[in-house]
């Protein structure tokens, strides 16, 4: 049992590293982005250790920045992070049934598209000491790239930057592409999915809604209809 | 600004943190719902999709760069290659490729 939670967290410690790599690129901009809207590399790496989102805090930012409301500041970090609720139920779903309440609350801690993509995709049960290597190896990058992006600005070079900034979108595409080898349905749900999600960002009436709410949007009517059209059978639950 | 930053950090975290918290702390048993666990299994692949796709072409600034990645990725992908190489390939073809 101790071996198993292990050999569980390991894993995760490693699938995570490209995470973490991927998060400091991204940290890193919003870092810079914190220190030009007047926050300190304390307040942005504070925000970042108990944040772990970056529309949310993209979006938190400008809000301090601007002075609103605490009340708007929270319902807009509700909003936009509500695509969390989502992903945190699936997780659920697919956790060992003995999972303690302890267990339960940490790995709460960092539910973020990455995380969850690559543990929503481990082999049913889900043990959740793989969510807690995942964080310990994703979080640090998050925090560090941050307070480095406020304390240094542009240090990186841009080319570095920019090669950097596809990493995290290659992850999606290496979770979600290779279970189609096996269930060639999936192939039409991820071609429609970003078809839709393409047309979001072209149609002038659709291209104003913001990205959390766009995301919501879309994968809980893609995901409602394809699981009438195409629910799943008890063998599909493990992928 | 007359509001005090720590604040607004700290109800971000509270917000953020109940969103993550609640599914995984309440949701227990066996869904019983056909529907709703058909749902929960699309629910990965869908956002993951959205946010990858067309994201990935503006995130270097030049859509040609974002589309080599992808195809790369999407071709590593499907020929079996564990996620850190497809992702160090994929960063490594963009900044080979931006040096042309």
């Amino acid at each position: 049992m101790q071996l198993e939670n292990r050999k569980s967290f390991i894993k995760g410690l490693k699938d995570s590293v490209p995470i973490m790599l991927g998060y400091f690129a991204v940290s890193f901009t919003l870092g810079i982005n914190a220190s030009a809207h007047g926050l300190s590399w304390l307040e942005a790496g504070l925000m970042s250790f108990l944040n772990h989102t970056s529309a949310g805090q993209a979006a938190g930012i400008a809000m301090i920045a601007n002075d609103d409301s605490y009340l708007s500041v929270a319902l807009s970090q509700a909003v936009i992070n509500l695509r969390y609720l989502l992903m945190s139920a699936a997780l659920a779903l697919k956790l060992k049934k003995d999972t303690s309440l302890g267990l339960r609350l940490s790995m709460s801690y960092v539910v973020s598209d990455e995380i969850f993509g690559i543990s929503a995709l481990q082999k049913a049960p889900l043990n959740g000491w793989y969510n807690i290597g995942s964080m310990a190896a994703a979080s640090p990058g998050w925090v560090l790239g941050t307070i480095l992006g406020a304390v240094m600005g542009n240090v990186l070079r841009p080319d570095i930057t920019m090669a950097l900034s596809v990493a995290l979108y290659s992850m999606f595409i290496a979770v979600v592409f290779p279970p189609i080898r096996h269930n060639a349905f999936l192939a039409v749900v991820v071609s429609a999915s970003m078809a839709l999600s393409y047309a979001f960002s072209v149609i002038k009436a659709l291209s104003g809604i913001s990205y959390g709410i766009k995301v919501i949007l879309i994968t809980i009517a893609l995901s409602a209809f394809f699981a009438i059209i195409r629910p799943i059978e008890e063998q599909d639950n493990e992928a | 600004m007359k509001h005090n930053v720590y604040v607004y950090i700290i109800i971000m975290a509270l917000v953020t943190y109940l969103i993550r918290m609640l599914p995984l702390a309440v949701l227990r048993k066996e869904l019983k719902s056909r529907f709703l666990r058909s749902f929960l299994y699309y629910v990965p692949f869908v956002s993951l999709s959205v946010m990858t796709f067309p994201q990935i072409l503006y995130a270097t600034g030049s859509p040609a760069l974002g589309a080599l990645a992808m195809a790369l990725s999407i071709g590593l992908s499907l020929a079996g290659v564990g996620l850190d190489i497809v992702a160090l390939c994929s960063c490594l073809a963009v900044y080979l490729a931006s040096l042309l």
